[in-house]
């Protein structure tokens, strides 16, 4: 029965926390693009494209 | 199956005007510190290396900040430094360089994609509870007794009760707005259950109950949002890409003062009256009459006619309308607000009533489902109460009616069915503006079409060469006067022109010395003499000739007056377009045509494809009226057109389709939009709606004969939160798992094996 005591809250958290990181992730505008995203991942990157504009140009 | 051989998109755009450089300065943001943002729609991005060409071409060009393009939403969004001589120009045309159409676009509406982000949090936090609760109930079955169930109760109240004002808002308020205007939808049987079993779980937590319903109040909550969800977002991204694709009306006109000084001004700003400058490839923002100079317009989009007319001083014109050869001064007569784009508008409104009273099948369920739902569970309410007067016993009864019989199967079986259609259709290159345009297209049994640019490419096609006799003495090889009519037809945008030089390939002579005579065609001086490429009177010397009634059109090139080759030019079928009319006559749809092009243009393509309705020269309130009749006697018309004259039609029609190539305003009145030449897809699309409307009926049989299983069950007294939630889950996943079905390979278009060539400038003469 005590191990109950731990288990709950621990299994509560865990769930959030999977909970919290979908939400940044869809905050941070991972979903906006999601066909792109497919291709992207593919891509070798060695265009002219500047590195690490990629990630910042959400509208503001 | 790969998809971009680059080129083929742009150049299916034709001779659409690109915007100008202060167009693309009115419309891009500020974001301070001299940077701006311009969003551009890109119809023709299908995959990764079409991203990886468009951002390298912008981000290689100085002044550019960023690109990056959204393959969903088909967009490219360029940020770039004001100043430093950067003309935003560049930005088009850097992208119309490697092969893709960009055009301008009214910006999204914020809120539409604030709401989904709320749906998508709302179905991660219910799923959040609903697995947490669902952990603590199956303790509970399978034995935790006394203060442990308790304490397991407790908790999933504490987690349900947020989640149900978090998660289930969207159900209340559209329950509260039903019942506030005196009706129900499906929505309040939904509130009614979830609010009615968290309170009577409470109520039985309290009083140290056996039973409690969180798990199935959540969990139904949970599977009804993510229908909820579905349903949005397919809309949503269907809508958001048709209103990308393009904007129609030019945001403003160069206008020329008084004292000459020429200022570009917004379109809201220019007044009746006003001089305006038009230059050769640029589109006309409000109705204006010709004051000096001469040129070709293309009015194919106002009127179908798809010759161009050669447009004098005195000249009326309207509002979009592209001028494609000579520079022409014109005063505005009608501000934005009056023109002919604003009267087309007041007709698409005053012809959308029709269409507004279609009702969803979703929605016309619920008006049965509802009451029947609230009437059994009043009705084992007092039939449990009554027969052994434990109250307690008759509610709980109750809310495990209307829980077993809430509509979670119900709720599901419409969107996955519209959500698997639309992403169908979608990678076919067909865009669907919401689901009732599904249901609607599966009830056709009359298709009307528009002529120019629907049934054909509204582009003309070289479809001869006739050499003269004259040529026969000079030992000139044929190809070589060819090449020389393509290296001169180079020079201009007037479309006859643009189709003889992409009929021509291999090398071009040099020829610079080119002028173009608006209405007439072009001259070239060369060291062998005077060339002329144009229509027969003014190539062989003779006075300005009008247009003839025949129709094909042809160019005629002559040197020094003589004639070297006739070229005669017609209109080209879309690809696909007499296949799709044999299927569609198979499946019992009568065809027709309307037009508002010259009755002899028409007449070839009616017998071409076999249609016998046919009307043209009809004026957009003629095909509205046209469409109006044949719906009235009954008959419910799919419409298929892209101009501006077919936008009150295609508005008027039970269901309307247009080409991605249509007019921006053609485009936003119709229900489905494709984005491939084909007019296959037309069958396409009316054969996997019906699949879908098959699907959503069998959805519907599904979830009616789980109801008639499980509802005597609950009625009983024996459902057990197990048996509900079991049920529930069963019948959700059985009606996912037939929508799944619609899936699968789609059939060889026409249009795809059109792809493996360039669609335009194949045509190869004998």
């Amino acid at each position: 029965m005590n191990t109950l005591i731990y288990l709950i809250p621990i299994a509560l958290l865990l769930g959030g926390l999977g909970l919290a990181a979908f939400l940044w992730s869809m905050k941070s505008g991972q979903y906006e693009d999601l066909d792109g995203a497919a291709w992207r991942v593919l891509d070798d990157g060695d265009g002219t494209a500047k590195p690490g504009h990629r990630t910042e140009d959400r509208q503001p | 199956m790969s998809c971009c051989a680059p080129g083929t998109e742009g150049a299916l755009e034709g001779a659409g005007a690109m915007p100008s450089a202060e167009e693309l300065l009115l419309a891009s943001r500020d974001l301070g510190d001299g940077l701006r943002q311009t969003d551009l729609s890109v119809p023709g991005v299908h995959c990764g290396a079409c991203i990886a060409t468009i951002e390298d071409a912008l981000t290689a060009l100085r002044g550019i900040e960023s690109a990056r393009v959204n393959l969903t939403a088909k967009r490219v969004s360029v940020r770039w430094h004001e100043g430093q001589d950067f003309d935003p120009k560049t930005i088009v045309t850097a992208i119309a360089s490697r092969g893709y159409a960009a055009h301008l676009f009214t910006a999204p509406l914020a809120g539409d994609d604030e709401l989904r982000n709320q749906l998508i949090r709302a179905v991660a936090v219910s799923g959040f509870a609903a697995m947490n609760i669902m952990l603590l109930s199956v303790s509970v079955w399978s034995g935790a007794e006394a203060s442990t169930r308790d304490l397991f109760h407790w908790i999933s109240a504490l987690i349900a009760g947020p989640v149900l004002l978090y998660a289930g808002r969207f159900f209340f308020k559209s329950a509260w707005s039903a019942l506030k205007h005196g009706h129900t939808n499906m929505d309040v049987p939904i509130s009614l259950a979830v609010t009615l079993s968290y309170c009577v779980s409470l109520w039985e937590t309290i009083h140290h109950g056996e039973h409690a319903w969180f798990d199935a109040t959540v969990t139904l909550l949970f599977f009804l949002l993510i229908g909820r969800t579905l349903d949005h977002v397919m809309r949503d991204r269907a809508r958001s890409a048709i209103t990308g694709l393009a904007r129609l009306s030019p945001r403003g006109a160069m206008a020329i003062s008084a004292d000459g000084a020429r200022e570009y001004r917004p379109v809201e700003e220019i007044a009746v009256g006003d001089r305006l400058s038009v230059a050769a490839g640029e589109r006309l923002a409000v109705d204006a009459r010709v004051v000096s100079g001469t040129s070709d317009v293309d009015r194919s989009l106002v009127s179908g006619e798809s010759v161009p007319v050669t447009a004098r001083p005195g000249t009326q014109l309207e509002a979009g309308v592209i001028n494609l050869t000579g520079a022409l001064v014109v005063e505005a007569t009608a501000v934005a607000r009056e023109s002919f784009l604003a009267e087309v508008i007041g007709l698409m409104e005053a012809a959308e009533g029709g269409r507004a009273r279609y009702r969803r099948i979703a929605d016309r369920a619920a008006a049965y489902y509802s009451p029947a739902v609230h009437l059994l569970a009043l009705i084992s309410f007092f039939g449990w109460g009554f027969y052994d007067g434990d109250w307690k016993h008759a509610m709980l009864v109750a809310v495990a009616v209307l829980i077993i019989t809430c509509p979670c199967a119900l709720g599901l079986a419409v969107p996955v069915v519209q959500v698997v259609a639309a992403g169908r259709l979608f990678s076919n290159g067909i865009m669907v503006k919401d689901g009732s345009a599904m249901e609607r297209l599966a009830e056709i049994d009359t298709a009307l079409f528009d002529k120019t640019g629907t049934l054909t490419m509204g582009a003309p096609r070289l479809v001869g060469r006739v050499g003269s006799v004259a040529t026969a003495g000079e030992h000139r090889p044929t190809n070589q006067s060819f090449a020389i009519a393509a290296a001169i037809a180079g020079h201009s945008r007037h479309p006859l022109s643009g189709a003889l030089a992409a009929a021509y390939s291999g090398p071009l002579p040099q020829i610079d010395a080119v002028t173009e005579i608006p209405g007439c065609g072009l001259e070239a001086v060369t060291p062998e003499g005077t060339y002329r490429l144009g229509n027969r009177g003014f190539a062989c010397g003779g006075a300005d000739s009008r247009e003839d009634g025949s129709a094909m059109s042809e160019v005629v090139l002559t040197l020094d007056h003589r004639p070297l080759e006739t070229y005669t030019f017609e209109d080209r079928l879309r690809p696909g377009a007499r296949n799709a009319m044999d299927s569609l006559r198979k499946q019992h749809v009568e065809i027709g045509i309307l037009s508002g092009d010259r009755t002899a243009a028409v007449e070839r393509v009616a017998s071409m494809l076999g249609a016998e309705r046919w009307r043209a020269g009809l004026a957009p309130r003629d095909k509205t009226e046209a469409v109006a009749a044949c719906a009235s006697s009954g008959h419910k018309v799919l419409m298929v057109g892209d101009g501006i004259n077919d936008a009150p039609a295609l508005s008027a029609a039970h269901v309307s389709m247009a080409p991605a190539t249509a007019a921006d305003i053609g485009r936003q009145a119709a229900d489905l939009v494709f984005l491939h030449d084909g007019l296959d897809a037309v069958t396409f699309a009316l054969d996997t709606s019906r699949k879908a409307g098959r699907l959503i009926q069998q959805n519907f049989a599904l979830a009616i004969g789980y109801n008639v299983i499980a509802v005597p069950v609950a009625i009983l007294g024996h459902a057990t939160p197990l048996i509900a939630a079991i049920a529930m889950s069963t019948s959700s996943i059985i009606v996912v798992a037939n929508s799944l079905r619609l899936r699968g390979r789609s059939p060889e278009t026409a249009d795809n094996a059109a792809r493996q060539t360039p669609s335009v400038g194949m045509v190869r003469p004998a």
